[in-house]
């Protein structure tokens, strides 16, 4: 199982994680956080392969992918 | 695959100021996870720039100097000498190193002095708003270049990484991007190759890094980063242009 | 125990430096102070040190500043031109806090100038040169044993207050040979916990010098500045010769202070009563002491190869008092100049009444 944590308040929207999530599972948020972005976040948690292409590609290292048993 | 992904302990833990998109982060990041990877963290020191990665020291969890602009070669050469045995390595945009710090980075690769530096080239100066660069393509509208770069007003971009090649003290230059994952851990690769090629002892490194500006060339961010694959890469090709292996000391 | 060596100035500054525990140096050749780094290039090597010639004095200088922040004790050596190109670099090192020593043996300028001794960058290391609010403590040596003496001070100076010195030589004191005996070598640890020597066993250090918060920028000016006067309430320095009566006052640094010397001599055996106070540190200006030496003075004459420097400190110390210029271009004067120079204002200035 994979634990797929969005440091939400530190996103900018910049869509990159959105891009190259292979599975598709990550989206840019309705709301806004407190910079006034959408932020990335996923309502798919369950399809997540732990392949962490988000995060290497996040630039504010705000992605944090965890293998949980 | 490996699986998970963990902020590295060489990066504090604090927000960062960059431009959404902006690459900066993610080759800070990478920076920061080879230093680690390495087992380095201690025996580390990074000497920044100024310009948008003015910041560095404050990014970076491990020792730290904030120099003049385009000085930072010549400042890791002071601190190298004093430590040969640690790690020390620039980061510098294409003003600070490619305009006003040609010298130092010339002249470092000649005395093949082992540092690495760590050169994000987005063809423009982007702390100061967007000015043409010596990296600027030609017809690249700039606020400088207004009706777009010609070689009659400024010349050719310069390309630095087939310019240090050619020098015998430099010993690893390559020429990376990071506009997708497969990129990102090419230019990783070099990163490490660099900052080994430096504790073996070999001469200068220098990874030049392709990175998009969003904010400066007026694109979102996952424009800039096709910008890069389409408009940059066919006038600064990716690769290895100089690796040294061993070297016999004479 | 010690014995007498004869020895050039360029080369003094050097084996100092070495008895300082100075083990690195980045400089540039110019004239007329090439021999430093000649010297070095050979010793430095010998003590397991590092000489790097720079590929200019802004390379020079930005290598001092990285040497600086690793924790080594450095030096760098230039004149005139090299010493303007080195000024982004001082105010940088300043800033930061950082021990560096500068030496300066001055040559002739504006300009290119020439290579003849000269005296003229007191207003460039004295009055700032570089941007910003900073203070360069500046030591001015006036033979080769003091070129010594001076230059191993420099680095406790320097190290005690964490802030760059300058020793002000000229094209006359590097070229010269004089007897000198050095001290015994006094090889303390250096101990800076603030160095950026990778961060084993503690959190990271940094160094810069960047303040974007304008309260920050304030508070930093304000301690620097505090530094400063630590340093002008312990570290004036001066000398004087027949002061204690003297109605004209020469004052007079570096080369020309011991011109000016015998000259007051030749005046007192005249029956002038001359005296000459030497500033050893222009900065911080012995303003205490020239105030007590010029207490009976009727004239004070500022004796400078320039056109007219340090003699804007001599008249803010001394507002009261008459204070004229005698001054030389490109070569040190001779006494006979100066001692003529004094004979004729002491006949306009002591026979008034």
């Amino acid at each position: 199982m994979i634990q797929l944590v969005f440091n939400e308040a530190r996103c900018k929207g910049c869509g990159f994680c959105v891009e190259f999530c292979p599975k598709k599972i990550v989206a840019l948020s309705e709301g806004r956080n407190n910079l006034g972005y959408n932020f990335a976040t996923t309502s798919e948690e369950e399809k997540c392969t732990g392949c962490a292409l988000c995060a290497m590609m996040c630039p504010e290292v705000l992605i944090e992918v965890r293998e949980v048993k | 695959m490996t699986k998970g992904y963990q902020k590295p302990a060489t990066l504090e833990d604090v927000p960062w100021h960059f431009c959404p998109g902006c690459n900066h982060g993610i080759v800070h990041r990478l920076c920061a996870e080879v230093v680690e990877e390495m087992g380095m963290q201690s025996r580390t020191i990074g000497v920044g720039s100024v310009g948008c990665g003015v910041f560095s020291y404050d990014y970076f969890n491990f020792d730290g100097i904030g120099p003049s602009h385009g000085r930072a070669p010549a400042v890791a050469t002071g601190v190298k000498r004093v430590h040969p045995d640690k790690l020390v390595f620039t980061y510098q945009g294409d003003g600070d190193l490619a305009a006003i710090g040609t010298t130092e980075m010339v002249h470092s690769a000649v005395r093949g002095e082992n540092i690495t530096i760590v050169f994000i080239n987005n063809t423009l100066y982007g702390m100061t708003g967007g000015q043409m660069a010596p990296t600027t393509m030609l017809g690249q509208v700039t606020t400088t270049t207004p009706r777009g770069r010609t070689v009659q007003q400024a010349g050719y971009p310069f390309k630095v990484a087939e310019m240090l090649a050619s020098i015998e003290g430099s010993a690893y230059i390559a020429r990376g991007a990071v506009f997708n994952p497969a990129q990102v851990v090419k230019t990783k690769k070099a990163i490490r190759k660099a900052f080994e090629c430096q504790m073996a002892g070999l001469g200068f490194s220098l990874v030049e890094v392709l990175s998009a500006c969003p904010t400066n060339w007026g694109m979102n961010p996952l424009q800039s980063l096709k910008h890069v694959q389409e408009k940059m890469v066919p006038v600064y090709p990716l690769g290895e242009f100089k690796v040294v292996t061993e070297r016999s000391i004479e | 125990m010690s014995e007498y060596i004869l020895m050039k100035g360029n080369e003094a500054i050097g084996e100092a430096a070495i008895r300082a525990n100075c083990r690195y140096f980045f400089g540039y050749p110019i004239t007329p102070q090439t021999e430093v780094l000649e010297y070095l290039a050979r010793r430095l090597p010998e003590e397991g040190g590092s000489y790097v010639q720079a590929e200019s004095e802004v390379s020079a200088i930005n290598m001092v500043f990285g040497a600086a922040c690793a924790g080594a004790r450095v030096m760098t050596a230039s004149s005139s031109p090299g010493i303007s190109l080195m000024q982004e670099g001082i105010s940088y090192i300043a800033s930061a806090r950082l021990p560096a020593v500068i030496v300066n043996i001055m040559r002739g300028a504006p300009g290119l100038g020439g290579i003849h001794p000269s005296q003229a960058d007191y207003f460039q290391s004295v009055k700032g040169g570089g941007h910003g609010d900073y203070k360069l403590v500046v030591l001015a040596p006036a033979s080769v044993q003091e070129l010594i003496d001076y230059t191993i001070l420099a680095f406790d100076i320097a190290e005690h207050y964490r802030t760059p010195v300058v020793i002000f030589g000229d094209g006359m004191l590097g070229q010269m040979m004089e007897p000198v005996v050095f001290p015994e070598a006094d090889i303390r640890p250096i101990i800076r916990p603030w160095a950026t020597t990778g961060m084993e066993g503690r959190s990271k250090n940094i160094i810069h010098t960047l303040y974007l918060p304008a309260a920050d920028l304030e508070n930093h000016c304000r301690e620097l500045y505090d530094n400063y006067a630590d340093i002008q309430a312990h570290e004036q320095r001066s000398a004087e010769y027949f002061t204690k009566d003297a109605e004209i006052l020469l004052v007079s640094f570096g080369i020309t202070s011991r011109v000016a010397r015998a000259a007051v001599e030749m005046a007192r055996e005249d029956g002038i009563k001359a005296g000459l106070l030497k500033p050893i540190t222009l900065w911080p200006f012995p303003n205490a002491a020239l105030k007590q030496a010029a207490r009976h003075a009727r004239l004070v004459i500022s004796a400078e190869i320039n056109m007219g420097q340090m003699i804007e400190d001599v008249r803010l110390a001394l507002p009261d008092k008459e204070v004229i210029l005698f001054n030389r271009i490109g070569l040190v004067p001779n006494p006979e100049e100066i001692y003529e120079f004094i004979k004729s204002k002491a006949g306009e200035v002591l026979n008034h009444d």
